[in-house]
């Protein structure tokens, strides 16, 4: 049953609900609305001159081949990010979950890192795997490994996403925790009966219980790779070395502000919004119905 | 097919805390064993024991020969059903009851084989290919039983299963538990609190209080002769009627036997009463104020105070100290409110028990 609010006056609900509208309006949609009606605008190199030009920029940004390519370096880096701060968290999440002796200190220790903000991320993951001051680049090297991010695009890929799942871990973590908790205890402990191993229970009943947080995670976690990530690009590699860590959402930054070119990076932010929307809309679709058993 | 036995096993939890202190039961095969007691007292860690879903402190549990404290639940061959069914919420009642015998291995076709069976018996036939959620409360119900059978254990472990059932399904599902065992002849544990569902169903009945044993054997003879006051009064409803006595009134009651005892606990059940104004010889006989009637139908309890100045010294040897006494009469006709009746019960229905409620004395 709903429940329902009766008011007296009129305008008493609306009153109460004008803060928030105002927050999201002011906030969110003019900004937006100001990247829309950006995108059909076109300025010249001084600013002096603003024409009107319908969808140009958009037809000149799928000409690129760089978008292209920042859309599929994007797509990569998001899945891997996604994939390897799910598993991780995942594994923590099964082994937090045991009865452990000073449990609650190991659980608090598991989210901290979500506290940190990604450009801190970065500068952390800076000290430890810089060529030249890194602590755990010496060791690399020692081990032959020629180790040097600012020159080497597959490197300083790998530098990000490590250090982008890093931070997203505790956020996993926290959520698989609680998933797991509300697994009845029951349900597994009829499996153990049923003669099902650890392992095997653990893919036949715990994973499949799991799946709606694991979808949400993904979800999250793929919205937080495209968008969240550009602290950490913008204190480690910039998108460099080249473009080999240009993301989408660098590329609005380093075309908008860094090139001048203020019309192709509202075009790309409103794509990059699309693509949000779907995500979400994605989630709410599947979440809905997937997530009561 | 399996004896369970259970030899001065015990449990104590890392916090020190004694749940199980020392419990010896012998289950013979086939026979249904009911572990019955308060809340806390320890019944459902026995049941988690025996499963293996909880260690052992010390002594030993056996089935079918076997010491199995080291052993693995799956490995124990037995099957349990959980207070709240335990379903896999994902899979349909068919994988539900496939489940286990999948895990051993057991080709496709004998599992369909065993799996419809057991929906036939169980009625679950319709339903195969839907999931839990699109179940009701008996049917649930019964798709743990039908993972219990199908596996064919040599026991079967039930931990209160009926506890989330409506009063009425629990009355036929009870009978259907009884029928089903007594068909497949698997020795059988079932935990409950209930002492109806415990009387009706055990062959033989464990009552446990605070981690022991208070008394074993069968129902009826446990209701006859309850061994301490707290079996007295948990088993049978409304419960015994308790009340201290004096050794005067002990030797008076009950002869030379009770004059052992300096003090001792007497105690009558409800339906032990008849409402009279004879004091049958060698019973007892009581002066009541009816406070409260409750009427059921078929009978009515009636709840009466004796009176505390008038009745404080017993007047007569018979005549017991105050306290309230619930007597239970058949039919609906029943004393008014606030009338002053004499209930009297003879001998034979007398319990009489030591002072701190631990031995019962046979007159």
């Amino acid at each position: 049953m709903q429940k329902q609010s009766i008011f007296q006056s009129k305008l008493l609900p609306y009153a109460l609900v004008a803060p928030q509208l105002a927050i999201v309006l002011i906030f969110f949609y003019w900004p937006a609305l100001q990247a829309v009606i950006q995108s059909f605008l076109l300025q010249d190199a001084f600013g002096l001159s603003t024409s009107f030009v319908w969808f140009e920029n958009y037809v000149e940004l799928f000409k690129e081949p760089a978008y292209f390519e920042a859309i599929v370096r994007t797509f990569a880096f998001s899945f891997a990010i996604a994939l390897s701060s799910l598993s991780l968290a995942l594994l923590l999440a099964v082994m937090a979950d045991k009865p452990l002796r000073g449990g609650t200190v190991y659980r608090t220790l598991l989210i901290w890192p979500y506290a940190v903000a990604p450009p801190v991320v970065g500068v952390l993951w800076i000290f430890m795997l810089h060529p030249s001051l890194g602590v755990l680049s010496r060791y690399l090297r020692g081990m032959g490994i020629d180790w040097n991010p600012l020159l080497d695009g597959n490197q300083a890929a790998l530098l990000i996403i490590l250090s982008a799942a890093w931070k997203q871990i505790s956020y996993n973590f926290l959520f698989f925790l609680a998933g797991l908790q509300s697994i009845p205890k029951s349900v597994l402990e009829a499996a153990a009966i049923d003669g099902a191993r650890p392992m095997r229970r653990f893919w036949t009943v715990t994973f499949p219980l799991l799946s709606p947080t694991i979808f949400f995670l993904l979800v999250v976690n793929i919205v937080y790779a495209f968008f969240d990530t550009f602290g950490i690009i913008d204190t480690m590699t910039r998108g460099g070395p080249g473009k080999s860590t240009e993301t989408l959402v660098y590329k609005v930054y380093t075309d908008g502000l860094l090139g001048g070119n203020l019309g192709s990076s509202a075009a790309q932010s409103v794509i990059l919004m699309i693509m949000v929307i779907v995500l979400t809309g994605i989630q709410f679709r599947f979440v809905e119905r997937k997530v009561t058993y | 097919m399996a004896n369970v036995t259970l030899r001065n096993v015990r449990k104590t939890y890392p916090g020190g805390f004694e749940a199980i202190k020392g419990v010896n039961v012998d289950v013979g095969d086939g026979q249904f064993c009911v572990l019955v007691g308060p809340s806390g007292c320890g019944k459902s860690t026995l049941l988690r024991m025996v499963a293996g879903l909880e260690t052992v402190t010390g002594g030993d549990i056996d089935i079918g020969g076997r010491v199995v404290n080291q052993i693995e639940p799956a490995d124990r061959d037995i099957a349990m059903v959980f207070q709240n069914y335990a379903l896999y919420p994902h899979m349909s009642v068919y994988n539900n009851m496939a489940y286990g015998l999948r895990n051993r291995g057991m080709p496709e076709a004998e599992i369909k084989t065993r799996v419809e069976e057991a929906a036939r018996i169980l009625e679950l036939a319709p339903m195969l290919e839907r999931k839990p959620r699109q179940l009701s409360g008996g049917q649930r119900q019964r798709v743990a039983m039908g993972r219990a059978i199908v596996r064919q254990p040599k026991v079967f472990l039930f931990d209160e299963p009926l506890s989330n059932l409506d009063a009425k399904l629990r009355i036929a599902m009870r009978v259907e538990i009884r029928k089903l065992q007594r068909r497949l002849n698997t020795t059988s544990i079932y935990v409950t609190h209930d002492q109806l569902e415990a009387m009706t169903l055990a062959d033989i009945l464990v009552v446990m209080n605070g981690g022991q044993v208070e008394q074993v054997g069968n129902p009826l003879d446990i209701y006859e002769k309850p061994a301490t006051t707290f079996v007295a009064s948990f088993i049978g409803a409304p419960p015994m009627n308790l009340m201290s006595t004096r050794p005067d009134e002990i030797k008076a009651q009950l002869g030379a036997n009770g004059s052992g005892a300096s003090a001792g606990i007497l105690g009558i059940r409800p339906e032990d009463f008849v409402i009279t104004d004879q004091t049958p010889s060698g019973g007892v006989a009581l002066p009541l104020t009816v406070e409260a009637i409750e009427r059921v139908g078929a009978e009515t309890f009636v709840y009466g105070a004796r009176g505390h100045d008038e009745e404080r010294i017993a007047a007569t040897p018979g005549e017991l100290p105050p306290g309230e006494i619930i007597v239970r009469i058949p039919g609906a006709e029943a004393p008014p409110i606030g009338q002053k009746i004499r209930v009297a019960a003879i001998r034979q229905k007398l319990h009489l028990f030591s002072a701190d409620g631990r031995t019962r004395i046979e007159a």
